[in-house]
């Protein structure tokens, strides 16, 4: 194998193994070809199926399948979940000429940023002709999991009626569906377990009550999730469902449910060990006495993971205490609660790991968390106002208290206003687990506030003291120095998220140099150009993707790179960029390039060039 | 259907009128009161003076600078930062629509939240204009009763109540119309 393939990433399944596997048959065949008897290879090759089965490892089979020519047939015929971290990367057919026993599918769409309306509409990711494949070629398919795909009421339909062992369905950020198309396979689909829809977009142009699709003699329901959903739903219709779902396990409801609502959930499903309220409040004009909602979640004893909160009236909030020392999640991003009316909640949660919650809360809020969260492995920080500003809520104040109580910290993101090198440091030294970092400073370009400096040694100390870092977002006034460490030191580094940075082309140039490992990068507004991007030639077939968006790159430059990479399509889009009279400008808007099978893809709207 | 909602518009109902309500308190006519400066003010209820001044204010005082604005920064997902704006339209204003009756020389409004489902909803607009509405069906609507509950959904369709479910019709309901049980007939008949 040459030396570019060992090094291949290995989250694309069939890029990776189709690539070397091509080059391994030649070989297999002059050296190979002595062995006259087919029985001793066909035993070999039964043995090794029944092991492989065993294996479930993606990236463990995608090593498997460079072995040689045999073992790359029987992985092949083994693997039962492919998953196609870039949906152009492979087109349907290949997938299913390759893997042809699957049963379960992961498929990914549109690069991050387009949830931050960075990517125009229509850009692509239809799952159609995903399914139409599959409806074929897979006729045993239980599990089907699509981010940030385009999927239509027409495609659900498709999958409905052509799987008939169905069962668990995850829509993560998807769009393009509504009510009929989740009413068709509430209908169809008789052996559903997993009925998940999280923040997807659904649209309700339709109108159809589709929790009333369900059958009616009872639900084989395990995980029912709709709490993106943004318009009412029919509350009889669900307690009902409910009712007659004796398996259900995970319910989040949307923000359509109330306190009373909720209630009589509850006791519907004592059972529950993932619960996602709608939003806490009563309906406004209670007749009846309010429910009891205490002895409700005192009933729920399995319970570990708690969400919604949407419009929270704290004078609720006691109510959930009684399962406050079993639950390990805990989502109240939407709750806009101050300090005070978190403490009384979270003293009690010493066995949580997964915290989400809003600046409401404060520093404050945060320290009480860090008193007491010893176990947190996770926390996110959101803003409740996301416009710039010279102060906000939380601070390196928060951030440093985190440091020093939630030692076993492994991923945080942390939106705030104003940060220090000191805090982020601290936290270099006191999470030496951190696995992911992604600090949010609101305020573009500002440096560290007490010290006035730019917020390279922060970052710096990040990529050298944790060296079990994979994902990384910077922000705040960043020189090329930060991303000379962060080439320097981030060796394990695949994810990585720059805006409003860096002072020239070096920058970028010290990231595609040093960082052996990068698979996604993702860019926006920093003065990187031709140069730059020249730099990664040598590295663009390793990644998945790379995203450069109102940078200094030039047309000519993105044809450059084109024309010298192989297997690279290049995608170049120009939507909303006003010139100034007269001004001619070879600068692209937006460059989206990644790694593929296939050439240019066929479904590309007028405003994406394929160069 | 079609032919009784062109006849209302020919006759112009809404200007020949006749209400009780202090001039510019409806909605709908709030902007043409806004010009008319003077009269108005004096008339108006405080709240609504008070913030008329308070914005011309603010354009001439030192307001902060203007933040830029970025498309797509912070990187947070537009669902999320529209939790914490305040709601437009129908929430904003709260659940309160207008009720007219066919020959009832005012409207009135109820508030939709006020109720749990449609038969409170009915016996309380039927203790309003003194009527009786009668039994729904989902066959043949209000046969039988001397008026129609029927309503605006957010298509602009006028809708017979009691169609869709509760929560559905709460969502979408703008406005409220009873009409005589004659000129409804068309609405119940599998329309």
């Amino acid at each position: 194998m040459s030396e570019a393939q060992a090094q291949m990433s290995e989250d694309d399944a069939d890029l990776a193994a189709a690539a070397g596997g091509a080059s391994i048959r030649t070989a297999v065949v002059t050296t190979g070809g002595d062995y006259s008897s087919p029985y001793p290879d066909q035993v070999l090759e039964n043995v090794l199926e029944n092991v492989l089965i065993f294996l479930t490892s993606r990236r463990d089979r995608n090593a498997v399948s460079l072995v040689c020519k045999s073992w790359y047939r029987a992985e092949a015929l083994t693997r039962s979940e492919i998953y196609i971290g870039n949906c152009y990367s492979v087109s349907p057919r290949r997938a299913a000429e390759r893997f042809r026993r699957v049963r379960s599918v992961v498929l990914k769409g549109k690069p991050r940023f387009a949830d931050f309306s960075l990517m125009p509409p229509d850009w692509g990711a239809h799952f159609a002709p995903w399914v139409i494949e599959m409806a074929e070629a897979y006729r045993g398919l239980e599990k089907l999991y699509l981010k940030r795909m385009n999927v239509t009421d027409d495609d659900l339909a498709v999958m409905a009626r052509s799987f008939g062992n169905f069962r668990e369905l995850v829509l993560v950020c998807c769009e393009g569906f509504g009510t009929a198309g989740l009413a068709v396979v509430a209908s169809k689909c008789r052996q559903l377990r997993v009925f998940d829809l999280i923040e997807a977009e659904v649209s309700d142009d339709d109108e159809v009550d589709w929790l009333s699709c369900f059958p009616e003699s009872g639900t084989c329901l395990e995980s029912l999730i709709f709490d993106c959903v943004e318009f009412p739903i029919n509350f009889d219709a669900l307690e009902n469902l409910v009712a007659r779902s004796r398996s259900l396990k995970k319910l989040r409801v949307n923000r359509f449910v109330n306190l009373e609502q909720l209630h009589r959930l509850m006791i519907l499903a004592p059972q529950l060990t993932d619960l996602g309220t709608g939003s806490f409040s009563p309906q406004d004009h209670p007749i009846d006495q309010e429910p009891d909602l205490v002895s409700a979640f005192t009933a729920c004893r399995s319970l570990v993971s708690l969400s919604g909160f949407r419009e929270t009236v704290p004078d609720y909030l006691p109510a959930v205490y009684p399962v406050c020392a079993n639950i390990t999640s805990l989502n109240f991003s939407y709750a806009n609660i101050t300090a005070d009316e978190l403490k009384p909640v979270i003293r009690n949660c010493h066995k949580l790991q997964i915290f989400w919650v809003l600046d409401s809360v404060r520093d404050e809020g945060l320290q009480a968390v860090a008193a007491t969260c010893k176990d947190l492995r996770e926390l996110r920080v959101f803003p409740i106002d996301a416009t710039e500003d010279n102060v906000g809520p939380v601070s390196d104040v928060g951030l440093q208290a985190i440091s020093e109580g939630c030692k076993k910290l492994e991923s945080i993101l942390y939106f705030c206003q104003q940060m220090t090198n000191a805090a982020v440091i601290s936290m270099s030294n006191n999470c030496p687990d951190l696995v992911v970092f992604r600090l949010c400073i609101i305020g573009r370009y500002r440096p560290d506030h007490s010290t006035g400096e730019p917020m390279d040694e922060g970052f710096g100390a990040i990529v050298k003291n944790c060296k079990k870092l994979t994902r990384l977002a910077v922000s705040g006034l960043l020189t090329d120095k930060a991303f000379s460490y962060i080439g320097q030191y981030g060796k394990l580094v695949r994810t990585l998220s720059f805006a409003f940075a860096g002072d020239s082309d070096l920058g970028l140039k010290y990231v595609l140099e040093g960082c052996s490992k990068l698979e996604k990068l993702e860019i926006r507004d920093c003065p990187f150009g031709d140069s730059a991007l020249r730099s990664g030639l040598h590295h663009y077939h390793n990644m998945r993707f790379l995203w450069m968006s109102t940078c200094r790159v030039t047309r000519q430059g993105c044809r450059e790179i084109a024309q010298q990479i192989p297997r690279v399509i290049v995608e170049v889009f120009r939507w909303n960029q006003i010139l100034e009279e007269g001004e001619k400008s070879d600068l692209v808007d937006t460059l989206y390039l990644y790694r593929s099978l296939e050439g240019p893809r066929a479904d590309a709207p007028k405003f994406v060039n394929i160069l | 259907m079609e032919s009784v909602i062109t006849h209302e518009e020919g006759l112009n109902l809404k200007e020949t009128e006749l209400r009780l309500g202090l001039p510019g308190s409806d909605e709908s006519s709030e902007k043409e009161s806004i010009s008319i400066s003077s009269s108005r003010n004096k008339r108006a209820v405080p709240d609504s003076v008070e913030d008329r001044e308070s914005v011309s204010d603010t354009k001439h005082a030192t307001a902060p600078p203007a933040k830029a604005q970025v498309v797509g920064w912070p990187p947070i997902r537009s669902y999320r930062k529209n939790c914490f704006q305040p709601k437009k339209v129908e929430t904003e204003t709260g659940s309160y629509v207008k009720v007219s009756m066919d020959g009832a020389p005012y409207l009135r409004k109820v508030d939709l939240k006020v109720y749990k489902c449609y038969p409170e909803l009915l016996e309380a607009l039927e203790n309003m204009f003194k009527l009786t509405i009668g039994e729904y069906s989902e066959r043949e609507g209000y046969k039988g009763s001397e008026y129609a509950p029927t309503y605006e959904d957010k298509d602009g369709d006028w809708m017979l109540v009691g169609d869709v479910p509760w929560e559905m019709f709460m969502s979408t309901c703008k406005r409220l119309r009873i009409m005589k049980g004659s000129e409804a007939r068309g609405l119940g008949h599998g329309a």
